[in-house]
């Protein structure tokens, strides 16, 4: 058999020359979740007989001279919380157990039009509320490179996949962080668009005015090839955005020179000391690279964590509302509808799910709505304020993507505060509605990876991928 | 009104859970009370900032009266809807008695 290439351009290049067939590929990815998902349980569901026919198409399009799509037989693994149409989506929660979609969300649709072939459903924290993928119903995430410690989350199992090779991209979900945070804690590179760049039709709703859908992969240039076939607008999404598919695989290797990059002087504290020296290092590399970094503050950062918390868990309780055990999903019977939804709800989720329902609940209740909601809000749009003043003076700004490396199971899952101080660098751009991505940038404490975060202002994907591109070309010259 | 970053009671949140139709008991809720309780303490922290003349924000990009063509395009399938359902009857869902015990 020929050697299966790592990435999913070389993948789709060399299918797509006829050099190696989608199945070869699919089969050498396939033995790898059979040989290690045992140990990692990255999946929910894998959808091994779908996947294989989705390869066979691909073949027989190549065998006829047909044309193929940009990812001819890449495999692809899908966070379990988007929607494919007669294949099982939980959200990894009881509550959707055993259901299967009507329909596929738009990015399904777009992913098989672009040849990509769906090797399964990935696990996380359940509705996506959590960072560690500990949350789920089905069980934990195990982080493949030290298997004592979490992925991260929520899109654990999307990470996961990419880290051991069961895929070389997957795509996962972030609100607060669910896809850098992981994508930092695994070692591998995790993107989220602004918000509205890709159609969110078909994805489970968590918190619907900050959830974006974003890929993962091993390169900067992978994560730029899935975001173009992912992004653009769909009427099927009113919060789509109009603009068309940005072009974004060249910018990952177009360097930074003359580029101005901020490095923010109040950055809230928290980081371990050696995540701080990467991101001094990172700082370094970029200017090596022609860029030149520019002093910035955003003094409302610091808010940040109040602000989100009180936002996401408010639009929670609302879009949660909907799993009532009438059309979908879990009911325990009951004597009338009221008793039959509390019983319902009550067996459906789980702990962190019920904690994010009453916490938003109780922000947005009758007394107490001006007291936490209503100054949430404002408190966004300081914060948003405070990114367009910086982006006066800067192209980019870099800061660290998660304040710790990855931590061990049971460390955190009983604290919800110290979990949801995971995300303190991570959600000012879910509340702003920036792009940004996390890029491995060498190790911390106990050898684990170190992710970089990119930020960039609404639609400025293309400087994002320039900084990322060049952050990997340095992170891979010194090792 | 209850000031901002004042802990939760247990009594506050057994009104929560029942709003949001939550079945949870006694030791739950006390469990809720505390964990809730912590979470809240940290919130206190935005009552430093002066908000005043500042606009909520309530999301990113300013998108207003979004509407598609109004022309006929295919629905779900009825009929596969239903069949996920937890209780169907005459291609409807079925659901127990509205007007029931609780008040």
């Amino acid at each position: 058999m020929a050697t299966i290439p790592t990435t999913a351009s070389e993948i789709a290049a060399a299918v797509a020359a006829g050099s190696i067939t989608a199945r070869e590929v699919l089969e050498a990815h396939l033995a790898r979740i059979d040989a290690r998902e045992s140990e990692i349980n990255a999946f929910n569901l894998v959808t091994a007989d779908v996947a294989r026919a989705q390869a066979d198409a691909i073949d027989a399009d190549i065998a006829a001279g047909r044309p193929v799509g940009p990812l001819a037989g890449v495999p692809i693994a899908l966070k379990d919380n988007m929607c494919t149409h007669g294949i099982e989506t939980t959200c990894s929660s009881k509550i959707l157990e055993g259901w299967k979609p009507p329909y596929d969300a738009t990015v399904v649709t777009r992913l098989r039009a672009a040849g990509a072939v769906m090797v399964g459903k990935t696990n996380l924290d359940e509705f996506a509320m959590g960072s560690s993928t500990e949350n789920s119903a089905f069980g934990a995430t195990r982080n493949p490179l030290d298997t004592a410690r979490v992925p991260g989350g929520s899109s654990g199992g999307s990470a996961a996949a990419v880290a051991a090779g069961f895929s070389p991209v997957s795509l996962g979900s972030d609100t607060g962080g669910s896809i850098r945070q992981p994508a930092a804690l695994c070692g591998v590179v995790g993107v989220k668009p602004t918000y509205g760049r890709v159609s969110r039709y078909g994805l489970v709703a968590y918190a619907s005015s900050l959830d974006q859908i974003g890929p993962f992969a091993t390169t900067v240039a992978d994560a730029a090839l899935i975001t173009e076939v992912i992004a653009g607008h769909d009427e099927k999404d009113s919060t789509s955005i109009p603009q068309p598919s940005p072009s974004l695989v060249g910018a990952a290797s177009q360097g930074v020179a003359g580029m101005r990059i901020g490095r923010v002087v109040d950055l809230p504290g928290g980081a371990e000391p050696e995540v701080s020296a990467r991101l001094d290092a990172a700082f370094e590399a970029l200017a090596a690279a022609g860029a030149t970094i520019v002093d910035i503050t955003l003094p409302s950062l610091g808010y940040a964590l109040t602000a989100y918390y009180l936002i996401a868990p408010a639009e929670a309780s609302s879009n949660l509302a909907r799993f009532d055990g009438v059309r979908y999903g879990l009911r325990v019977n009951a004597a009338d509808t009221n008793a039959m939804y509390g019983a319902t709800r009550a067996a459906g989720f789980g702990d962190e799910v019920k904690r994010r329902i009453m916490l938003g609940t109780y922000a947005l209740s009758a007394g107490y709505y001006d007291a936490y909601y209503g100054k949430a809000l404002k408190v966004r749009r300081l914060i948003a304020q405070d990114f367009d003043k910086a982006y006066e003076s800067v192209d980019t700004i870099l800061m660290p993507t998660s304040p710790l490396v990855a931590f061990k199971f049971g460390e955190k899952a009983d604290d919800p505060m110290s979990m949801y101080l995971c995300d303190i660098y991570t959600i000012p751009t879910n509340l702003a509605g920036h792009p940004a991505m996390s890029v491995p940038f060498g190790t911390g404490a106990h050898g684990l990876p170190v992710g970089i975060q990119v930020l960039a202002p609404a639609l400025g994907e293309e400087a994002m991928f320039r900084v990322g591109g060049a952050l990997e070309a340095a992170a891979g010259g010194a090792q | 009104m209850t000031q901002s970053g004042s802990p939760i009671s247990a009594a506050d949140v057994a009104k929560v859970a029942h709003l949001a139709r939550l079945d949870i008991d006694d030791a739950q809720v006390e469990n809720f009370t505390e964990q809730l309780a912590k979470v809240m303490g940290h919130f206190g922290d935005i009552d430093a900032l002066d908000l005043t003349g500042i606009e909520p924000m309530t999301q990113p990009y300013p998108l207003v009266n979004v509407m598609r063509e109004d022309v006929e395009l295919p629905t779900l399938d009825t009929d596969e809807v239903l069949a996920s359902a937890p209780a169907a009857e005459e291609r409807r869902f079925r659901v127990p008695p509205i007007v029931g015990t609780e008040g």
